[in-house]
């Protein structure tokens, strides 16, 4: 319709056309396409190269009946929330000691992030050795006398993903203290003048006043910790290689796995896909909030 | 007890002095239970977060002998530089025995480009979100945000196929191709927020003068951004080095990254453990991102910061 009325639409504003080539290939090629391209390939029986053979949900049905996959939902859920729970309390109550007008607090905010500079391979690699049970955490202690001290999490399958959180939050809690902090910086200080003025105790206005203020905050937090949740795989890899046993698997290491060793490619589709399904349904509702609901200038 | 005995009258008296007193919060001892509390957890927290970087440096410079008996936690008695030697120049992957040299110069011939070539991409399609829009850029843009969530898993297998189409499957520019991609979404953001936040009037001046798209990036937007080029600069140069999973799906053995060999050396199942050597193969794969992360300071909050929360 508006072709007929302007005909030059499409060479109107051609370099940016031109310049944002880039990002609609990536967006439609990689993001749409690669995803779309995935989930369709995962109704297949693929081994070691992708055919078009359809099996219906045949890989959704051995997905959902292997015990790895179901090792690593679960692995999954209780790093989940153990993560983001411990993750959000951590960062806020640092931010929260940061923000209090303290002498030294740019040595202090270095100190705690800069592990978030580190990879996660690095920081897989040293918690292993601080948690070998020999030489680690667990030898000091027995060697200062406490023998019967046990704390061996990477080699314990019931606790191993509690070893792995450990070094998770290690790594990651400086980066959400960093957003906490912006967050508390951004409120004004009349907010905190009133509230004394009322005599409302300092612990009442975090937890009724400020916190609910720093709603967007929070959902900027929950969104970066979410989506790192689903994606965890070198930590895994390097802490532990999903062991003892299959204990530590994650869905991330199942798929690359399963693409790359075991040429299963159905299966790595599949659980790929399963993957795909867990973020759309944290993200939709919160894409749909931030960019949707209103238009931005 | 001082504590007390300056709180006691407050409820009664202060209401008055607050309003009409001197800026600035009220001086405080630097003794008081309040300070006590405070500092004193944030010294534990702080010797928490400090203590793997410890224990990484002590035992590096420890000798294999006295790891078995020793206590990690306790400074090396006789220092020793022959385990950085070692894993600089001789660590065995469980492939070949040149340490992690090679790796290294993988990741600085993986790192430069996929710095340079993301940022040039994104730079340019920011500026043209932000002052050149056409009617449907704002889709592919929310398309491309949204995309940043989705599991790289979904989107490894496609991308191998389009690489071995092309024939760039298991090179570094197929390797540095792939960065480019992923590192699109977040510099994309930044660079559009950034030039949406530049004054509107400077760009309408120079369209009057005559300047064109690319006059118009070259000569205003570039000089003027500097800064966030630097911001963009420490995302993706500690983000790319850090990597690990492109880097063993898109690479051969002989063309893998830092992290990949690293995680080689130390989880080999091959020979004898050497902690020592393990630990300083971990400090040199980290020494690139902390010395970044430490000379750029602010900066770097400033970027994780305008990435998220802007966003």
């Amino acid at each position: 319709m508006s072709k007929s009325e302007r005909p030059n639409q499409l060479f109107r504003n051609l370099n940016a056309k031109v310049a944002s080539i880039p990002m609609v290939l990536t967006a439609l090629v990689i993001f749409v396409g690669g995803s779309a391209w995935t989930v369709l390939y995962s109704f297949t029986n693929s081994k070691l190269l992708p055919r078009l053979n359809f099996v219906g949900l045949d890989q959704y049905y051995r997905l959902w009946s292997t015990p790895r996959w179901l090792v690593s939902i679960e692995n999954l859920l209780v790093y989940g929330v153990l993560s983001l729970v411990f993750s959000l309390v951590i960062g806020f109550l640092l931010a929260a000691l940061l923000d209090q007008k303290i002498r030294f607090e740019d040595t202090f905010r270095t100190i705690f992030l800069y592990p978030f500079a580190l990879s996660f391979i690095v920081t897989g690699l040293v918690w292993q050795w601080l948690l070998n049970p020999e030489f680690g955490i667990q030898g000091v202690v027995r060697g200062l006398g406490w023998e019967s001290f046990n704390f061996d999490p990477l080699y314990n399958s019931d606790i191993v993903i509690y070893g792995i959180l450990i070094a998770a939050l290690w790594q990651g809690t400086g980066l959400i203290m960093c957003l906490m902090l912006a967050g508390l910086r951004g409120i004004d200080e009349d907010i905190w003048k009133a509230a004394r003025v009322d005599g409302i105790p300092t612990l009442k206005t975090y937890l009724f006043i400020i916190i609910p203020m720093m709603r967007p905050v929070f959902i900027t937090a929950l969104v970066i910790i979410a989506a790192g949740i689903v994606k965890v795989y070198d930590l895994v890899v390097a802490q532990t290689s999903g062991g003892p046993g299959i204990a530590s698997e994650v869905p991330a290491k199942y798929v690359y796995d399963y693409m790359f060793f075991a040429q299963n490619l159905g299966q790595g589709f599949a659980a790929s896909t399963m993957m795909l399904l867990s973020v759309v349904v944290v993200i939709v509702p919160w894409a749909y909030l931030e960019f949707g609901g209103k238009k931005r200038g | 007890m001082a504590d007390h005995a300056v709180s006691l009258p407050a409820g009664t008296g202060s209401i008055g002095l607050e309003a009409s007193g001197p800026r600035g919060p009220k001086p405080r001892h630097v003794f008081s239970r309040r300070n006590i509390f405070l500092y004193g957890t944030l010294i534990v927290v702080a010797l928490y977060y400090l203590l793997p970087l410890y224990v990484m440096v002590v035992t590096s410079l420890k000798g294999m002998p006295e790891i078995r008996l020793g206590n990690i936690f306790s400074p090396p008695l006789e220092i020793t530089f022959e385990p950085w030697v070692k894993a600089w120049s001789s660590a065995c992957t469980g492939l070949n025995c040149d340490g992690l040299s090679r790796g290294f110069w993988n990741s600085v011939r993986i790192t430069v480009p996929s710095v340079i070539l993301s940022i040039a991409i994104a730079s340019v399609n920011g500026y043209a979100l932000a002052n050149w829009r056409f009617k449907g850029a704002d889709t592919f843009f929310v398309i491309l945000i949204v995309g940043a969530f989705i599991p790289y898993q979904v989107m490894i297998y496609p991308i191998v196929i389009i690489l071995r189409e092309v024939g760039l499957y298991g090179s570094l520019s197929g390797l540095v191709i792939v960065h480019s991609i992923f590192g699109m979404p977040i510099l994309t953001l930044l660079f559009r927020n950034y030039f949406s936040s530049m004054p509107e009037e400077l760009f309408r001046a120079a369209r009057v003068d005559g300047a064109g798209f690319w006059g118009i990036y070259f000569r205003i937007m570039l000089p003027m951004s500097l800064p966030i080029f630097v911001v963009a600069i420490i995302l993706q140069v500690t983000g790319i080095w850090n990597d690990f999973l492109f880097g063993v799906v898109y690479t051969r053995p002989d063309t893998y990254p830092m992290t990949v060999q690293l995680n080689n050396i130390v989880n080999s199942v091959q020979g004898v453990k050497e902690y020592n050597v393990n630990m300083a193969a971990t400090i040199l794969t980290g020494l690139v991102p902390l010395v970044v992360y430490f000379v750029s300071g602010k900066l770097f909050v400033r970027g994780i910061a305008a990435g998220a929360v802007k966003g």
